[in-house]
């Protein structure tokens, strides 16, 4: 822990910010650099590594240890420095077309071994950086600069992805929601185990809108609803509706103070809440959940790793240089 | 062992110089295993050698099938030994498949030891033989032994309770019997490896080591063997010996490194033959701070290693030709990130998914230009399977003090291949000085060493050193993104110029013969050993020729432009279509000639010789 208390000065970097005025991007960096010092981690032990895209920036704006890598490849430069030094609070930072298309192999690995690192994932649904293209979470029939007649692909969810793949803690906000945003950033830092969130995030100059009816304040109560721990998934403008769980799926129902509904409890939860929840997501009758689909603990891969460099220490000893040279079938010339 | 007979019978023997010996046999008969043993015996017994595992690439391919057959070859000596040989004196046949590919590897009026009883119907038309070539004239010009050996293990185990596909098992260990006794071996040394292996199966035990003693007793008390053969001990430097893989060198000098630097090992890797042995033997050595990471494909291992090497560990990834392939953007951006990393290469047969399992010397060209943009790597190559420890160790060694990637090639010929290996003196290997930035100054990236030009790392967890970095263009010094074209031009020539500078560090290579005169052969890489015995036949046959054989390939040695000049005829043999060849015509404007041959194998002495000769003439 650190002797002094940081501030989001802290960690702001001496660079420029280059992103796009009134891009996602901006309420997501001061979101981050306001969460940092909470976290009570000295910076100088803290490494943001990204891929490529306009996401990928983020680590120059943020003055702490940063790796800006490759296309697609966070995730592996990420398992590296963190497998070589536990000690290390590691973040990613990817977009849609870095984490989902050519590096989604990285991705699902990395949630299936679960090595302790946190995941941010802009998801603006098109390829910024390269000006306008269709990305892997970008609908169907989307008219862009390399599909003038309307994509022909399905999106997949990236929350299902994360959950399917094995990933401990799985959430998503959105850039408009500041306070949410901040909250989840937080839990998934102090999580334990690889963490995701997605995060929506308007790109306002190749896709602007694309999240409208989520964050326009009209209209955004009866298009969202918040996971929040302990409560009923309750949405709607007048707070009048709610999901309620039946036979395996969610329907929406009137809420009214006497009907019992499931209530949130990432402790008690299953796959199939967890899925369904995610499921909702691309239902247009139904609200789009927001907050955290999944927290659970297990051995990470970098725990696990130092336990068995220990243990085998203990049962071999610490390596001796001499003796593992002249092991095997040896003989002397005289 | 049983010797009522042997007295009764006359038994010459003979002292040889030289032998090479050809096992082959269906991938389920063992012979690699035979291989290694008759191997591990000749080794303590005292001879040089160098052996070479030929095996198929379907793990277990069709019994009988010609594709099916492994190989497993061995030269011994009481003198020098460069090569696992090129034709063979003694060829061990278990079945017609392995009989077939191997008879054009035999010398004429070489030995053949057949299994006759594996010469069936089935077994002959699998191999395509419409005859028996034990019962006509195809064996003229060898000396024959069909022995039945399948028929003589089962009667040697006739008391043994295991069932009789067990027993069939053993008659690699019958027919290394006979091999020991033709080649006077001992067999305490298989013999205690059997009991050491099958610690707690008894009966294989018994019916393994029986089945050794079988063979001996058969060739030493039947008629059809009537001479033995003495090879002396060589006269080899004295010392602690072991035998050691390509392979297995190479981990060991990564380690003696990671060690000697005070530093973790991380090796990222993903499984590729022949380079998998890498990873296996890493992931052993935990208690030696060794971390292996099996990721999910080859763009993750290089790319993890370098992470890990960002955090202070000695990055390690490792392939063959298609995964280095893969590897290429990473490879660049280690070039731009201006970090420690070791990348070997264990080439194989090319293109594509070509010849897994043979060697080729076909990628050099792609550890030196593989990438996009101007990304000089240095390049080291090691000569045979010892030597596979210090080419590690020093690859690592120049990697970390000149913070750069170093490729390190190898290829399927040593890789697999063994010799004896003198064990180095662990406190006489220097210690590798790992310096980082001075915590209490403040930190700029890309200052640089004014002698090395390499750049000052400082690690993650170093307060007051936070930066950022990335494969965007760096500003000099300061390591922020510039897009300056003046800044882009010096940063390209300072990355050359670093990669150039060391050669002032590296051991210059030393020519073989004279500096000047008609003949100098220019080689890289595995083609060592073969060029050992060109060069000593040449000389035999009084021809003056010069020899400098390349360590690092990239920076070129430095005595090398004067020297080049000096000779009438400067020829280049390689295991590919002509890649050093070019870089040298490139460099230093001579008309090189080249010998190339591509056939997955290494060269054949003979023909290297010839090929010079024509050369020569014109």
């Amino acid at each position: 822990m650190s002797d002094q208390v940081l501030t989001k000065e802290d960690f702001t970097s001496d660079q420029e910010v280059r992103w796009c005025p009134g891009c996602g991007d901006y309420s997501i960096l001061a979101q981050t650099r306001k969460v940092l010092p909470q976290l009570g981690i000295p910076k100088e032990n803290i490494v943001f590594v990204s891929g490529i895209g306009c996401s990928s920036r983020f680590p120059y704006y943020i003055d702490s240890f940063g790796i800006h890598g490759i296309h697609g490849r966070a995730p592996a430069i990420a398992s590296g420095i963190k497998l070589a030094n536990p000690d290390l609070k590691v973040f990613i930072v990817t977009g849609d077309g870095d984490g989902l298309s050519i590096g989604g192999n990285h991705l699902i690995h990395l949630f299936r071994r679960n090595i302790d690192v946190t995941v941010l994932l802009f998801n603006n649904r098109i390829y910024g950086l390269t000006k306008g293209q269709y990305s892997p979470t970008s609908e169907r029939g989307k008219i862009t600069k390399s599909s003038p007649f309307g994509s022909l692909e399905n999106p997949f969810d990236p929350i299902k992805m994360a959950l399917a793949s094995g990933a401990t803690f799985v959430a998503r906000s959105v850039d408009r929601e500041p306070k949410h945003l901040a909250e989840t950033i937080k839990m998934a830092a102090e999580h334990v185990g690889t963490s995701f969130v997605e995060i929506y995030q308007n790109c306002n100059i190749f896709n602007d809108g694309t999240f409208e009816s989520l964050t326009d304040p009209k209209i955004k109560k009866d298009n969202i609803v918040v996971m929040e721990e302990g409560k009923p998934y309750i949405f709607g403008k007048e707070s009048d509706r709610v999901l309620a769980w039946e036979d395996g799926s969610f329907s929406v129902n009137m809420h009214d103070e006497a009907s019992s509904s499931l209530v949130h409890s990432l402790a008690n939860s299953n796959s199939s809440v967890e899925f369904a929840l995610a499921e909702l997501t691309m239902d247009e009758h139904k609200p789009t959940p927001i907050g955290v689909f999944r927290k659970i603990n297990k051995n990470t891969y970098d725990g696990l790793l130092t336990k068995q460099v220990e243990n085998v220490k203990e049962k071999l000893g610490s390596g001796d240089l001499e003796k593992l040279l002249s092991s095997g079938n040896t003989w002397e010339i005289k | 062992m049983s010797t009522q007979t042997s007295e009764k019978i006359q038994k010459a023997q003979k002292t040889k110089k030289r032998i090479t010996i050809r096992f082959a046999g269906d991938s389920g008969d063992g012979i690699q295993l035979t291989g290694n043993q008759f191997t591990s015996t000749t080794a303590i017994f005292g001879n040089d050698l160098s052996t070479f595992p030929d095996y198929p690439a379907e793990i277990r391919a069709p019994a009988g099938t010609l594709f099916g057959v492994s190989g497993f070859q061995i030269q011994f000596s009481s003198d020098n030994v460069h090569t696992p040989g090129d034709d063979s004196d003694v060829l061990i046949a278990m079945n017609p498949a392995a009989l077939k590919v191997s008879l054009g590897l035999l010398k004429e009026n070489g030995i053949i030891i057949v299994n006759k009883d594996a010469f069936s119907d089935r077994n002959l038309k699998l191999a395509g033989y419409d005859e028996n070539p034990l019962e006509d004239r195809t064996l003229d010009g060898y000396q024959l032994f069909d022995v039945p050996i399948t028929k003589l293990t089962r009667e040697a185990l006739i008391d043994s309770p295991l069932k009789s596909k067990e027993k069939d098992r053993c008659k690699n260990f019958f027919a290394l019997g006979i091999a020991y006794w033709m080649f006077t071996r001992p067999l305490d040394t298989t013999l205690d490896w059997i009991k050491n292996k099958f610690k707690n199966k008894p009966d294989i035990i018994e019916a393994n080591s029986l089945a050794l003693n079988a063979g001996y007793s058969y060739a030493l008390s039947t008629e059809i063997f009537t001479t033995s053969y003495q090879i002396d001990q060589a006269k080899v430097e004295p010392g602690l010996y072991r035998n050691i893989t390509g392979n297995e060198a190479i981990v060991l000098g990564l380690i003696t490194a990671s060690q000697k630097a005070k530093m973790e090992l991380f090796m990222g890797g993903y499984p590729i033959t022949p380079a998998s042995d890498i990873l296996h033997y890493l992931s052993k050595y935990r208690n030696y701070d060794v971390k292996t990471f099996q990721a999910e494909d080859e763009i993750a291992g290089v790319g993890a290693a370098i992470g890990a090497s960002y955090a202070g560990a000695l990055g390690v990834t490792a392939s063959s030709g298609p995964g280095i392939a893969l590897k290429g953007e990473f490879l660049g951006y280690a070039v731009m990130m201006e970090l420690p990393l070791v990348v070997i290469n264990i080439q194989r047969g090319g293109p594509s998914t070509g010849l897994p399992t043979k060697t080729e010397q076909a990628d050099l060209l792609q550890a030196m230009y593989g990438r996009n943009g101007e990304a000089p790597i240095p390049v080291i190559a090691a000569q045979s399977p010892a030597d596979c420890f210090e080419a590690a160790y020093e690859a690592a060694k120049i990697a970390l003090q000149f913070t750069t990637p170093v490729f390190l090639l190898s290829d399927g010929y040593i890789a697999n291949g063994a010799e004896p290996w003198l064990i180095p003196d662990t406190d006489k290997i220097p210690e590798i000085n790992v310096k980082y930035a001075d915590p209490k100054e403040s930190y700029q990236p890309y200052a640089r060493n004014p002698e090395t030009l390499s750049r000052e790392l400082s690690l993650p967890g170093t307060k007051g050193h936070e930066h950022r970095l990335g494969g965007l263009e760096k500003e000099d010094i300061t390591g922020n993104v510039s897009y300056d074209p003046d800044n882009h031009d010096k940063m390209i020539r300072l990355r050359a110029e670093k990669v150039e500078r060391l050669v002032n560090y590296i051991n210059e290579p030393k020519i073989d013969g004279d500096e000047s005169g008609d003949v100098l052969i220019v080689t890289w890489g595995s083609t060592y050993g073969t060029m050992c015995n060109v060069v000593e036949e040449m000389r035999a046959n009084g021809d003056a020729v010069s020899w400098f054989h390349l360590r690092w390939i990239n920076p070129l040695p430095k005595s090398l432009g004067k020297i080049i000049k000096n000779f009438k005829h400067v020829i280049v043999p390689e295991i590919n279509m002509g890649q050093l060849i070019k870089i040298l015509r490139a460099e230093y404007l001579v008309d090189a000639k080249p010998v190339n041959q591509v056939k997955g194998l290494p060269f054949n002495t003979q023909d290297v010789i010839d090929a010079i000769y024509a050369i020569k003439k014109g």
